[in-house]
């Protein structure tokens, strides 16, 4: 019993050592599940980008297929590095892409920057809106930009991918599309 | 003289041409009731930054923190509540965003174990003392 009072403490003091060390070397925790997987999309109530891109609302997020949305602007330099990876994934089959312009007068742009952008580097999506004040952004939960959601056809949103999307993450984007039902 | 001043502010430009985008109407202004004002203060200050992620709301100067200091106070003015503004976030960027700690399933151990330790001092307390009696 006695013997017992010291080995504990021992044992405990051990474990505890392990587990730290282990946690050393161990990489940044996984990101976590966003609260809005599994729950229908907030409202999108915004303004077209420009009469040459046609906006969308919250009912066109539930037309029975899925669909990815994207929120971007043309200052934020990640988002220039994942537009070709866009425009790959709006080739493939089944894959429907909107945007969302965030905040683009921002860093000495101005609001109709992002048509320079997409005239640039193509334009992967089939509606854009425009979120001047990023009042729907902080709605959705999005903590910067890019960030990237795919909706399935009855306006769930099943996956946020924040950061960049690089050709590797296309395998799993197009799961996710194909678990949403496209 | 006037020209210099002229030249130099011409040279200064770039410090002005950080964000043409004015900030959103409430995020540095303060609302007109001193009440409401410290109502979203007090909430401010307990909500992460995510771009800052070591500050608050309150303390931060980037934009996001920006709007969402604007959204607090929008939201305060039309009488909402602060915990329904808190519990709105945290819907939506999960319990990361607040720096009060809520019981859950991932933290009740640290709620609990302080307990589990008193009980077992006084436990041990106890006993000693009536060993000793």
């Amino acid at each position: 019993m006695k013997r017992l009072f010291f080995v504990i403490p021992i044992v405990i003091f051990l474990a505890l050592a392990v587990l730290l060390y282990v946690g050393l070397f161990q990489g940044p925790p996984q990101e976590l599940p966003s609260p809005l997987v599994g729950k229908p999309a907030p409202d999108i109530a915004l303004p077209a980008l420009d009469d040459q891109n046609p906006g969308f609302s919250r009912s066109d997020l539930a037309q029975g297929k899925p669909v990815i949305v994207n929120f971007f602007a043309s200052w934020c330099v990640p988002c220039r590095l994942e537009h070709p990876t866009l425009m790959q994934l709006a080739k493939r089959e089944g894959v429907t892409l909107f945007g969302v312009d965030y905040k683009e007068s921002l860093y000495g742009k101005t609001d109709t920057d992002a048509r320079g952008l997409l005239d640039e580097l193509g334009n992967p999506f089939s509606r854009i809106n425009k979120d001047a004040e990023g009042r729907v952004a902080i709605d959705w939960g999005v903590t910067g930009v890019p960030e990237t959601f795919v909706i399935d056809g009855k306006g769930i949103i099943r996956h946020q991918h924040i950061g960049e999307i690089r050709p590797e993450d296309i395998p799993d984007l197009m799961n996710r599309l194909k678990e949403a039902g496209a | 003289m006037r020209w210099l001043a002229v030249l130099l502010l011409a040279l200064a430009a770039p410090a002005f041409a950080n964000d043409s985008l004015p900030p959103a109407p409430y995020a540095y202004r303060q609302l007109d009731d001193p009440k409401l004002e410290a109502k979203a203060e007090a909430l401010m200050e307990t909500l992460r930054c995510l771009t800052c992620q070591s500050q608050s709301i309150a303390d931060s100067d980037a934009s996001m923190a920006g709007d969402m200091r604007d959204e607090i106070r929008r939201r305060i003015a039309a009488g909402e509540q602060p915990e329904h503004i808190r519990q709105w976030l945290i819907a939506r960027y999960g319990d990361y965003i607040s720096y009060e700690p809520r019981v859950t399933s991932a933290t009740w151990p640290l709620f609990a174990i302080p307990l589990v330790l008193i009980a077992l001092g006084v436990v041990v307390v106890l006993r000693r003392l009536a060993r000793r009696a």
